[in-house]
């Protein structure tokens, strides 16, 4: 395998918590990516994220390490109430993040206009997922990094490569929301939280779970049942879009959107490094530092062998994965869709 | 590791622990609970409101439970014998080894629950801060309440981790 | 504040894949029997469709604009496949149509034209207001899950930026889009051979839950609500906040009736209340909801104060 001439990826890793982040650098993280305990990004959970000063102690225990902070500020501010974004912007820049990943049209304009060498990210949360969308937010915003969406096959992304001026960077391990990134209210339509305007994916607010003798687990979100997981069976997030449904044309509940499974791309590692992506992303900032130590030390030891021409194989991923099952995702071939 | 051992080493818990008197525990879970409480002020500031929910921790392998009230001011964590146990916000259950490990920040909470090595009832969004608030203590848990007893504690612990070692053999390649 | 003739009553594009014949049949009444001033044409859900209509597009924007009413021609939502960009390159290319971009990749095409903004285009914001108006923007249809508070700041800002606002008000309320076709999925197929089963469904698909409550209605790549969106009581504080357009989602069945309700409403002929009654008795077989609005579960109804 030809591995002199692939770029060596940034390894891009989540932190929920300051744990975390030590947790994932010290494990070889070549970045990890947090954001504030408030709406202005995705993962706006009970418990998550970071206060102001925790940021700060977070971006000087990265640099010390030489390591860097992707500042993920990826949700939309609704109109009148950009002030919270404002101000997390600000602190991030204030404390010296080496980049903001952002999704909001309106939040890459602040930036743009009040911290022109801000280095940008764009979210997988824009959803911009053609060439033209992506030229026009790097025309518009001097983008520096997309970070696609889940949706294309390793041969779209080579293609996608060679017609956009910026990096870029690709989930390979992790859960996958199967709708279009920031193109989702479900959760609103549900609970009243929204994952655009508050950051919240089924919030554990509006979460049930109810386990009966036999062990079968029901899971609800707001007053709709989500799913039936039987005794044995393995059991996923309590999202909409990993729900088991009836329609009248099948005799079954079918999982109409997706099965409950994560997303692992070991195998297609030196695929993604040829088709020119620098940055590996790794999900999961809701996940714990367990979690963390395990996949960032495996995708460590998978990139350095890569590099180094071997061909490291990689199984015990599977115990961390949702349902217990993983996938390609669309990045294996056009019959994901 | 062949069913047998694994079923002996789950049930080893309960044959320890199936005579003790309730009451004996009492000092012992308080001194704990502060001692946590006090060291680890960055754990119930996580918590937030939640601070003030009640947890049962239900170590599903022994003959009883914990309700643990985070509540810095007063905090507590009591023995009950499951069929006595008071109205509580949440409930997080498992082997007590799961537990330990979740805790200890070895095991993945979600990964628990995916293979249904946990169960979580009540209000989740207070199982999930606290699960948070945990996996942010940085070192371990367990060190702590081991080093509340000292030496015979330590001991203890570090028995409960070869046995524990034994169990989860290989899946999770821990460098720290 | 009295709604004053300014209020524009709008036909949103048909989100669904009606047959030719029934698009056009039910464009043609429009133009006929109801006073609409703007009615979006063109396919947003998936490009696999456009060949079905596209011939129709000519005959029936003539006959629209013979009857005063403006057409807009809207984009793709989802664009990733060579087939889409070309179809929204295509579209965004001729000069002698008004366009709704309802994707960045057409926002590309349009910088410095004048186009309208699409619900699919997340226009949360002033700041993003601002942009989009400096990039050409002259008209914006804001997000459904919006809430009515934070259409007062766009509402003023507007003013400032010459941009006018837009929301819908009637029709299933789109939630999702996905890169997954959902119907083909329904039937065990992909979308590359998913042999247009869309069609079998001019409302969607019902989706119900393990409980048998009925939930969301699968339309292709997009999930939309069960409930159907009705905001008639809501028109005229919206008005008072700055939305000057009021659009309706095409259902299958009575939307000339639904149409021409909404612009008794409008004219100030008919009460809120009445029309609400009469819109559940010829409407969609699915409970009213305005949850979004009153910042609530999207899928309630909130009594009207």
């Amino acid at each position: 395998m030809e591995a002199m001439s692939m770029i060596r990826p940034e390894l891009v890793c989540p932190a929920g918590t300051p744990a975390s982040l030590r947790t994932a650098v010290d494990a070889g993280a070549d970045a990890v990516y947090c954001g504030f305990q408030n709406a202005t990004n995705a993962r706006n959970f009970s418990g998550l994220n970071f206060t102001t000063a925790e940021m700060r102690g977070g971006v000087d225990y990265a640099h010390d390490k030489g390591a860097k902070l992707l500042l993920a500020i990826n949700t939309f501010p609704p109109g009148g109430k950009t002030d919270l974004w404002k101000s997390a912007i600000d602190d991030g820049v204030c404390f010296g993040v080496d980049a903001l990943i952002v999704a909001d049209i309106g939040v890459a304009e602040y930036v743009s206009q009040n911290h022109p060498d801000q280095r940008l990210h764009l979210s997988v949360q824009a959803g911009a997922s053609s060439a033209e969308a992506i030229q026009y937010y790097c025309e518009s915003f001097n983008i520096k990094r997309v970070v696609l969406p889940r949706i294309l096959t390793v041969k779209e992304i080579k293609a996608i490569h060679d017609e956009i001026p910026c990096e870029i960077e690709a989930f390979i391990f992790g859960n996958i929301g199967m709708m279009a990134e920031g193109r989702c209210s479900l959760t609103n339509y549900i609970t009243g939280v929204s994952t655009n305007m508050d950051g919240v994916c089924s919030p554990a607010s509006h979460v049930k779970y109810e386990e009966d003798k036999a062990r079968n687990l029901m899971t609800k979100l707001g007053d709709f049942t989500v799913d039936c997981f039987s005794c044995g069976e393995n059991a996923g997030y309590p999202t909409v879009c990993k729900g088991r449904y009836l329609v009248d044309h099948r005799e079954e509940p079918y999982y109409a959107f997706e099965e409950p499974v994560s997303l692992n791309l070991t195998s297609l590692l030196p695929d993604l490094m040829q088709a020119g992506v620098t940055a590996l992303k790794i999900e999961g900032r809701q996940r714990s530092r367990a979690y963390v130590r395990s996949v960032v030390s495996a995708f460590r030891k998978a990139v350095d062998g890569y590099m180094a021409g071997e061909n490291p194989e990689l199984s015990g991923l599977l115990a961390l994965t949702e349902g217990h099952r993983e996938t390609a995702g669309a990045f294996g071939g056009k019959k994901w869709r | 590791m062949d069913p047998s051992h694994k079923s002996r080493l789950q049930n080893l818990p309960r044959i320890l622990f199936a005579p003790l008197p309730l009451p004996l525990l009492e000092p012992i879970l308080s001194k704990v609970v502060c001692t946590i409480s006090r060291n680890r002020p960055e754990l119930t500031n996580r918590l937030g409101v939640h601070k003030y929910k009640s947890f049962v921790i239900d170590p599903t392998n022994i003959p009883f439970a914990l309700l643990l009230q985070p509540n810095p001011d007063e905090p507590s964590l009591r023995a009950y014998r499951r069929n006595q146990l008071p109205p509580h916000d949440a409930r997080i259950a498992g082997t007590l080894l799961t537990l330990l490990d979740m805790v200890d920040g070895k095991l993945d909470g979600d990964a628990l629950f995916f293979t249904r090595d946990l169960i979580v009832e009540g209000d989740t969004e207070a199982v999930v801060c606290l699960r948070n608030a945990l996996d942010d203590i940085e070192g371990s848990i367990a060190n702590d309440i081991a080093d509340i007893f000292k030496t015979p504690g330590r001991a203890a612990l570090a028995a409960v981790r070869r046995i524990k070692g034994e169990q989860h053999g290989s899946y999770e390649h821990d460098p720290a | 504040m009295a709604m004053t003739a300014l209020s524009k009553l709008t036909i949103g594009p048909i989100l669904f894949h009606w047959p030719a014949e029934q698009k056009r049949d039910f464009y043609f009444r429009i133009a006929d029997e109801v006073q609409v001033d703007r009615v979006y044409i063109g396919e947003v859900i998936c490009g696999k469709r456009v060949p079905y209509f596209e011939q129709h597009y000519e005959e029936v924007a003539r006959r629209l604009s013979a009857a005063d009413i403006d057409v807009v021609y809207s984009t793709l939502s989802e664009v990733m496949i060579r087939n889409d960009r070309q179809i929204v390159a295509k579209l965004c290319a001729d000069e002698s149509i008004n366009i709704e971009a309802n994707d960045a990749s057409a926002l590309k095409y349009l910088a410095g034209k004048k186009h309208a903004a699409g619900p699919f285009l997340n226009v949360y914001n002033e700041w993003t207001m601002s942009h989009l108006a400096r990039n050409g923007t002259t008209h914006i249809t804001l997000p459904p899950e919006l809430p009515g508070q934070a259409m007062d700041t766009l509402g003023a800002k507007s003013k400032d930026l010459g941009v006018t606002l837009e929301a819908q008000v009637y029709g299933r309320i789109p939630l999702a889009l996905s890169a997954r076709c959902y119907h083909a999925r329904a039937h065990d197929r992909v979308k590359d051979n998913c042999q247009l089963v869309c069609e079998e469904d001019p409302d969607g698909l019902d989706l119900s839950t393990l409980a048998g409550e009925p939930f969301l209605t699968v339309n292709g790549i997009q999930t939309l609500s069960h409930t159907c969106l009705n905001l008639v009581h809501e028109m005229n504080g919206m008005q008072a906040k700055g939305i000057s357009a009021f659009r309706l989602s095409p259902q299958s069945h009575n939307m000339i009736e639904t149409a021409q309700l909404f612009r008794r409403v409008l004219n100030k002929e008919i009460d809120a209340a009445e029309a609400s009654a009469r819109l559940a008795e010829n409407g969609l077989d699915a409970p009213f909801s305005n949850g979004f609005y009153h910042q609530e579960d999207g899928c309630r109804w909130v009594e009207n104060q």
